[in-house]
């Protein structure tokens, strides 16, 4: 890798640790419901005034069942309008197109991908979505899919948190307050200066006309018709800015974030990757305020920083050296002032390897899922980047809110292995944990590989399932890996080859509900049930989880479990790949 | 607890509408009003006019096929450089017709360019110049693709290399802040200065 290379690298891991105090401190007060400056005044009114309309205690408390009902609640009604709108768009205004309604499966995959927070796409958006689907739809689930995973985790810190109560916050409260405090008008700042870099933001219908060959020359397309293009536009800005901030990553065109509408310069780029693990960072301290101690929430972040560098370190500098087939084909790959080289396939000249290589791995350090390469022509060595991410449960800061619960459920096993090889019973935060607890963490990291093996067991052991197969070989059998890993931890990357069919879009669909509400549940489960406890004393005994030794204990376990779990299915696919001597 | 159930899902339903009319009608509404005001150009989609009518976007590579004209990376999308239909070329690394795609992309520059620069080897070639893009629409070629070019369009216009080096210069953006990103020629602009310079190129 080149020495401009690190350096962008190193300037982008800078800024995202020098924002994270700050926007975690800021998330602490919406979370405690604290009056918030200015805030306050803008956008109170809105918040009262939808309290009052659906005659909401915001006040009243939840136990972990009523706040866990209450999120199944709202996510079946997300579901239902969002299911409806897709079906119904051919008859609904703002389609410019005159799009049909979708079909029942990919209707149902990508309801089940927006109110999950996966935002997989088993649609193209400038071919299949009017521009009411994409606001009144789309965007709305990027905000609230995202406001959903944010209140899980405020009940969650409360769990942790609080003494002896049993209760875990007002689920409504949680989903309106992150909404209008900290999505929206972190929302509305980005989407004006994405909007000043050339992303899309218009009512205008799509624009049609001849290219400049076709102007100078008369060049035709096959029909003989003169040369021509069309864009799609409509209100994108507004959507991609929450689909970066919210860990969505659903694109609004179909090549995602490759596409200059969507990400039109190296600035944009920039700004969206940094959102892109902002509030998961954040969140860490967030966790560390709301817990009284600013170093656990740092020896989170530590331990998220230490995967995400490594993983970094891995797949940029093998996308640079290229793949088998461009190395043997004789091009010029090595990079200079004038080419980026390496590995250029499904790539933009604009952002090159660095940028396409930490972009992907960003994107599935977070669960968002938004990319600006295609990961299908990724190397096989660095395509391993992406499915381990993914495959530890997304738990390297993780998806918004949920990156977050999702690593506790790591953190109380790490310190439960801790507690057992010293032969104390393990606590964390000076809350014991017991039996149940265990029992509850169990559920919530393993329901993701059985699930998963299940899920994949079925798209490759039948035809139907590996019609949606696009490579040949291991690449395509790492295609089906990614697509499940991805819509199970609610990633919504793809190697972008796999098909949608009835059959993929289904196990998909049921992949993403269950990887998102199982593990909710049994965290929430967890929260309930460590906040009726009392705190133990600090004492020269106590299990300390703010130390380098216990950082590097919580991501043995991390590796553990998803080294074991997912190391053979990578060594069929993206390992195989890189090993295999000659094209197949 | 039927009532029970019955009043959740209503305030489930009622949030969703209520946070639907704020997020998904009054907040694109909004967006687009202070887009339109403040900048339009970019917020319509960086259309670029030639002669009062609409010729293309800044943002949308155009397929060009005479060696007149510089031209944009291979593209995935039916027909190639298509921005209603963008997509990656999905092939793995070490696939078979991969290497076929790209040995086809090396053929296709040499044929093109030999011509006018008779010495030029596969080695010259840099990979943007025999790679797909990742949108499809790429409006931009690495600097070294675009000098490459630069020796074919200046024979075939008659106008002196040094020139043609000059606009490619010209429609250069380099990194953003000075580092950021990579360097990258946009093609549908640097023809329509080559045009300016050289004038229209003639039909054949």
């Amino acid at each position: 890798m080149t020495g401009n290379g690190v350096a962008q690298i190193v300037f982008y891991l800078v800024v995202l640790t020098a924002l994270t105090p700050p926007l975690g401190a800021y998330i602490a007060r919406v979370y405690e419901g604290r009056r918030i400056p200015v805030m306050s005044a803008v956008f109170g009114p809105v918040e009262r005034l939808t309290y009052r309309t659906l005659r909401i205690d915001e006040k009243k408390e939840q136990g972990w069942k009523s706040y866990a009902i209450a999120v199944l609640a709202f996510s079946v009604a997300s579901f239902a309008l969002l299911y409806a709108i897709l079906r119904l768009q051919g008859h609904l205004p703002l389609n410019p197109s005159d799009y049909p309604g979708m079909s029942w499966f990919t209707a149902f995959n990508t309801a089940a991908s927006f109110v999950t927070n996966t935002n997989w796409q088993f649609y193209g958006g400038e071919s299949t979505l009017s521009y009411l689907s994409q606001m009144v739809g789309l965007t709305v689930q990027n905000f609230v899919s995202a406001a959903v995973g944010m209140a899980v985790l405020a009940a969650v810190i409360r769990g942790f948190a609080r003494r002896g109560a049993g209760e875990l916050g007002n689920f409504w409260a949680d989903l309106v307050r992150v909404t209008l405090y900290v999505l929206l008008p972190l929302s509305i700042v980005v989407g004006i200066f994405l909007g000043t870099q050339g992303v899309i933001q218009t009512f205008s219908d799509p624009v049609s006309y001849q290219t400049l060959e076709a102007r100078t020359l008369g060049a035709t397309d096959d029909a003989g018709a003169p040369a021509a293009q069309s864009i799609y536009r409509g209100p994108a800005a507004s959507q991609i800015a929450i689909k970066q901030i919210g860990t969505n990553g659903g694109g609004y065109w179909n090549a995602n974030s490759a596409v200059p509408f969507e990400n039109p310069t190296a600035l944009t780029n920039f700004v969206e990757m940094l959102l892109i693990l902002l509030i998961p960072a954040a969140l860490t301290y967030t966790f560390g305020i709301m817990v009284g101690s600013r170093p656990q929430g740092w020896s989170l972040f530590a331990a998220m920083m230490v995967m995400l560098v490594v993983a970094i370190f891995v797949a940029v500098p093998f996308e640079q050296h290229g793949g088998q087939v461009l190395r043997d084909s004789g091009v010029e790959l090595s990079a200079s002032a004038d080419s980026a080289g390496g590995n250029m396939s499904d790539k933009e000249v604009r952002f090159g390897i660095t940028n396409s290589a930490l972009w992907g791995t960003v994107t599935t350090a977070a669960s968002n899922g938004s990319v600006n390469s295609g990961h299908d022509a990724w190397t096989g060595a660095a395509a391993v980047v992406p499915l381990t991410l993914m495959g530890m449960g997304e738990v390297v800061f993780g998806g918004v809110g949920s990156g977050l619960y999702g690593m506790l459920l790591f953190v109380v096993l790490a310190v439960f292995v801790a507690g057992l090889m010293v032969g104390r019973t393990p606590e964390y935060l000076g809350k014991k944990i017991g039996g149940r607890e265990i029992k509850l963490t169990m559920i919530g990291v393993l329901v993701m590989p059985v699930g998963l093996l299940i899920v994949l067991a079925a798209a490759l052991t039948t035809d139907a399932g590996t019609a949606s197969i696009f490579n040949t070989g291991p690449q395509g059998f790492g295609e089906a890996f990614y697509a499940y890993t991805s819509q199970f931890n609610n990633n919504g990357s793809a190697f972008a080859g796999y098909g949608v069919t009835e059959l993929s879009a289904t196990l998909g669909g049921v992949a993403m509900l269950i990887g998102r509400f199982a593990p909710i549940l049994a965290v929430l489960a967890l929260a309930g049930a460590l906040s009726g406890k009392q705190v133990a004393p600090f004492n020269a005994g106590t299990l300390r989880t703010t130390t380098p030794t216990f950082v590097v204990t919580l991501l043995f376990v991390i590796v553990l479990v998803a080294a074991l779990t997912f190391l053979p299915a990578l060594a069929l696919g993206p390992i195989a790949t890189q090993l295999s001597g000659s094209p197949f | 607890m039927a009532a029970r159930g019955l009043r959740l899902a209503g305030v489930a339903a009622g949030m969703i509408v209520i946070l639907t009319v704020l997020l998904g009608i009054l907040y694109p509404l909004v967006m687009t009003g202070a887009a339109q005001a403040l900048f339009p150009g970019s917020a319509d989609g960086s259309l670029v006019k030639l002669d009062g009518r609409v010729v293309g976007s800044e943002l949308a590579g155009q397929a060009f096929t005479s060696p007149a004209y510089f031209h944009t990376r291979p593209s995935a999308t039916t027909p190639p450089d298509n921005p209603s239909a963008t997509t990656f070329a999905n092939l793995g690394p070490n696939n078979i017709a991969l290497q076929d795609a790209v040995r086809g992309y090396i053929r296709d520059a040499l044929k093109l360019e030999r011509p006018y620069n008779p010495g030029l080897r596969t080695q010259d070639l840099p990979v943007d110049m025999v790679t797909t893009s990742a949108s499809g629409i790429d409006p931009d070629i690495s600097v070294a693709n675009a000098r490459l070019q630069a020796t074919r369009v200046a024979k075939v216009r008659r106008v002196p290399p040094g020139r043609v080096l000059d606009l490619i210069d010209d429609n250069t953006d380099g990194r953003s802040l000075g580092f950021l990103g990579e360097a990258g020629v946009n093609v549908l602009t640097l023809n329509l200065d080559l045009d300016r310079l050289a004038g229209p190129p003639t039909r054949p």
